[in-house]
């Protein structure tokens, strides 16, 4: 840490966001074969969109369960990327696992055909919800546990739908920046033009999260890292070159996103309230 | 606030009148103390603040001598991690700000207090005459049930009596005074060591979460710090001010209730409700008295034998 300067209040170690790729492999790929193992299951199902986070969630699902009892499902909605569907279908090759392709086309227009009005956020939200609900079907019906692909920037942010592709019983990636999502998408060899494309929740045409978010992720990573992970305050971020706006911006993006990250509120009445005096782990008994 | 038929000591000073400018020049035997029992925004400092320093306007303009706002009143109670975010320190601008305030009125408030080695302290600061007059950091750290209070902060080691200054009520003597936060009332050994030490007023500090609700009308919580404020008001021959927080944090409710029990154990007045109240109590220097005279268990209380039976039981515990 001394040699490259880590730890003091005026400069950040170049590479504070590396990540020992092969260690966090091994490290995910025997969570999700433990978790999914030990609650009775042999098989996993993620909705596969064709970007980088779904890619490399399957590939850590092949590795720790093997492609056979991988179910990777594309959900195309008529107005989505071509390309999305071409992709999803490209790691799925790539890996050996054979997709399930869902058009939700269907009901989507159906639902909205009551609201023709309704705007894109309403849709691409409902789009996602649909999405959840059916990869749950898929897992009641195929015996998989659903495994999602949220990574840390994005639950950080918020860039994602409450009940839709934020609900999963498991995340491997949820402790992981995008931009190490990316270093170890490259480090597991998964198609080039997936990791080459710029990152899109494709719920409308020519939809793209660095736009949409207004920051590139190396950059918002950079500063969420020093923020959440080594815990630096206002002063020390403005001379590491983050302008107050800029992180008063993230401050604000992650306190109101908040609760996203949290199970709804329970009003207390008792003397052991779940998860507040009743506290048991999520692996209790397994 | 209602006079409590025979119990009450004293007429209840009206808070639309207030004790005419004559009588705060001449030296009171009875002070009136305040009791602000908000709901601070979680995790807002600013805003807090700013709360506060309208209900020490509020509270001196009804004539308060004293006013008591609830534990951890400038951040809220469920900080988790927000502890280290909003910590204040003793030299530090938002105490500061609140000290100015304390010229007409003495202050008691509760924050998370950061010290030099960067603990951080669940504190009430006892403000007056624009300085820091005494500061209690919390001792009993409830970490079970509900609570998690030892993983965020650090645990004070001190109960000490102090003289409340007062400066508005100008006492014939001293008003000693001792803080307890919350848990700290459930160890009888706190109120104990502040009864000798020799207080008239034992200032609690509360953020209570209420819980229990099949017990007939009140929550367990709140029957509870009912039984503990008279008992030891009653024991001890001395004031019990309890100030309560209320409103919501993450589904728990605070129950407020905040009241003051007189030096013969009986409430002053009704306790507060579950809504935001600024209720004002008259204590008196004569009634702490006349309670001694009746009951005078401090004078006969046996330190010596209290002394060499803890001595006896640390060397025992000691092994």
């Amino acid at each position: 840490m001394a040699d490259s300067g880590g730890g003091s209040a005026l400069s950040v170690p170049p590479g504070a966001l590396d990540v020992d790729c092969d260690l966090v492999t091994e490290i995910l790929t025997g969570f999700v074969r433990d978790e999914v193992r030990k609650v009775g299951f042999e098989r996993a199902v993620v909705g596969l969109s064709g970007g980088i986070d779904s890619a490399l969630t399957l590939a850590l699902v092949c590795r720790a369960l093997g492609a056979e009892n991988a179910i990777p499902v594309i959900m195309p909605y008529r107005a989505s990327s071509p390309a999305s569907e071409r992709d999803g279908r490209l790691v799925a090759a790539q890996l050996g696992a054979t997709p399930l392709v869902v058009d939700i086309s269907p009901q989507i227009d159906a639902y909205f055909a009551g609201s023709p009005d309704a705007d894109r956020n309403r849709r691409g939200n409902k789009m996602a919800r649909e999405r959840m609900s059916i990869l749950y079907d898929i897992s009641l019906a195929r015996g998989a546990l659903v495994v999602g692909t949220s990574n840390k920037t994005e639950l950080l942010l918020g860039y994602g739908t409450i009940h839709g592709d934020m609900a999963h019983a498991l995340n491997p990636l949820g402790d992981l920046y995008k931009t190490q999502v990316f270093a170890l998408a490259r480090h597991l060899e998964l198609p080039p033009t997936v990791i080459a494309k710029a990152p899109s929740a494709d719920l409308w045409e020519g939809q793209s999260d660095e736009q949409e978010l207004g920051f590139e992720y190396a950059r918002v990573d950079r500063l969420l890292h020093l923020m959440v992970d080594e815990r630096r305050g206002r002063a020390e971020l403005r001379t590491l070159g983050f302008a107050d706006a800029f992180v008063e911006q993230i401050q604000r993006r992650v306190r109101d996103s908040q609760y996203k990250r949290r199970p709804p509120l329970i009003a207390k009445l008792s003397n052991r309230t779940i998860d507040r005096d009743f506290r048991y782990p999520r692996d209790w008994g397994r | 606030m209602t006079p409590a038929g025979a119990a009450a000591p004293m007429p209840a000073p009206d808070p639309a009148s207030p004790p005419a400018e004559t009588e705060a020049e001449a030296p009171r035997g009875d002070i009136v103390v305040a009791l602000a029992q908000l709901a601070p925004r979680l995790g807002d400092l600013r805003a807090n603040l700013a709360r506060h320093l309208e209900l020490i306007g509020a509270a001196s303009a009804q004539g308060a001598d004293l006013l008591v706002f609830p534990e951890l009143s400038l951040t809220g109670y469920f900080l988790q991690d927000l502890v280290t975010d909003t910590a204040i320190r003793l030299d530090g601008p938002e105490l500061g700000a609140l000290a100015e305030a304390s010229h007409g009125i003495d202050t008691v408030v509760g924050c998370i207090l950061e010290s030099d080695d960067h603990r951080f302290h669940n504190a009430a600061i006892y403000l007056s005459g624009g300085a820091v007059v005494h500061v209690h950091r919390k001792v009993y750290l409830p970490t079970y049930g509900l609570f998690d209070e030892a993983r965020d902060v650090a645990p004070g080691n001190r109960f000490r009596a102090f003289v409340a200054p007062l400066p508005s009520a100008r006492p014939p003597r001293p008003w000693r005074a001792g803080i307890l936060i919350c848990e700290d009332l459930w160890h009888p050994s706190s109120a104990y060591l502040l009864a000798r030490d020799g207080v008239d007023v034992i200032l609690c500090l509360s953020s209570s979460p209420g819980r229990g609700v099949g017990s007939g009308g009140a929550l367990g919580t709140a029957q509870s710090y009912d039984v503990m404020t008279r008992t030891y008001a009653q024991l001890f021959t001395a004031y019990v001010v309890y100030c309560n927080r209320v409103g919501y944090e993450d589904g728990v409710n605070f129950w407020g209730g905040s009241r003051v029990v007189d030096p013969e154990g009986h409430l002053d007045g009704e306790p507060a409700g579950r809504e935001e109240a600024l209720p004002l109590h008259r204590l008196g220097l004569a009634v702490v008295r006349r309670a001694r005279i009746a009951n005078p268990m401090l004078r006969d209380e046996r330190h010596d034998i209290v002394d060499a039976e803890c001595r006896r039981l640390s060397r025992r515990e000691r092994g």
